[in-house]
């Protein structure tokens, strides 16, 4: 139902009711950069992530059982995926913890290794992938999103 | 004077949106812009629902006309809403026998599975039901969590709270609500 909740009000609401919280749906923003693969080469895609400022998310392995991980899964193609490699995740005491939550916040990379399928024809590809997670600022959470990943890839 | 004529604005953007946004909703939907404890004239009245508690009963909201209802929006994954739960707790235990009650909405989307064993272990004592699109959708959305709606013993909407605050603020309410 998450998936479908509903448009911004909260948001202005937020504004109108709690200005402190000034960082209304926290959406992580994926920025997919465009990589050339040569020949033989298993490349690595750094994916670039960023939060509004006061924003965080749950890092890959929440301390708390409760809580939503931040997952990357990447679809079947050309190159196929390997090792994923999160940053290290800060630990931050909020208003509402009482123990230090292990989050990322503000710009981060997540690195995945690839290996080039022997079948992959050169030419122009995308890398497609799914990327969840579910955010919070300080005085509230909001509903976990999964963001389609789109990354252009030339393979030479 | 410039304070009030921004909330104005964007009170109106916000029906507006909501109006667009979702054809043919409810009529009795909230206004989400509601904010502070309203003068009992400008209250609207609260979207009835019926929803399952975890023994399978029927929670329906209307059934509650002549309380004060703390209607609090959560889930298991939000740690502000968590903080709240201990509260709402004691506020049932301590106002309920004042014609006071608690309803939490889980908007978990895996649903019983885990608000049961959470709310077990939590040892709540008040109605918890499990949320659906259609009930969000009439207090505004619910995009924020916690939300939580104080309900006057007419069924009116008398505030909103969005996002965790202070114990104070949820009591102040029930005290005035009460009276």
């Amino acid at each position: 139902m998450t998936s479908r909740l509903f448009f911004s009000s909260a948001a202005a609401l937020a504004l109108l009711a709690v200005p402190a919280a000034a960082q209304p749906g926290c959406a992580l923003t994926a920025e997919p950069a465009r990589i050339t693969v040569k020949r033989t080469e298993n490349p690595e895609y750094r994916l670039r992530l960023k939060l509004p400022p006061g924003c965080h998310t749950n890092s890959h392995q929440p301390n708390d059982p409760d809580l939503i991980p931040l997952r990357l899964t990447w679809n079947p193609g050309p190159l196929e995926a390997g090792a994923i490699t999160f940053p290290k995740p800060t630990l931050e005491k909020y208003s509402f913890s009482e123990k230090p939550l292990s989050v990322f916040s503000g710009e981060f990379e997540i690195v995945t290794q690839f290996t080039r399928k022997p079948t992959a024809m050169p030419g122009p590809a995308v890398l497609g992938g799914k990327l969840r997670y579910q955010a919070c600022n300080d005085r509230m959470c909001f509903p976990p999103r999964t963001i389609e990943i789109k990354a252009p890839v030339m393979l030479q | 004077m410039k304070t009030h004529l921004l909330r104005g604005l964007l009170a109106a953007v916000l029906v507006v949106t909501a109006a667009c946004s979702q054809p043919g909703g409810d009529a009795a939907r909230v206004d989400a812009a509601e904010a502070g404890l309203k003068p009992a004239a400008q209250r609207n009245p609260a979207p009835d629902f019926v929803l399952k508690d975890a023994g399978g009963r029927d929670v329906k909201l209307s059934d509650l006309k002549g309380k004060v209802v703390l209607l609090n929006f959560w889930a298991t994954w939000c740690g502000p809403c968590k903080f709240e739960i201990p509260w709402f707790i004691e506020f049932e235990k301590q106002y309920k026998d004042q014609g006071f009650a608690v309803v939490g909405v889980s908007l978990d989307d895996e649903g019983w599975e885990v608000v049961k064993p959470y709310i077990e272990d939590k040892k709540v004592n008040y109605r918890v039901v499990v949320g659906t699109e259609e009930v969000s959708m009439k207090y505004g959305g619910v995009e924020s969590l916690p939300s939580t709606f104080m309900i006057d013993r007419e069924g009116r909407i008398a505030s909103v709270h969005i996002g965790l605050q202070a114990k104070s603020a949820f009591e102040d309410d029930i005290k005035t609500l009460l009276q």
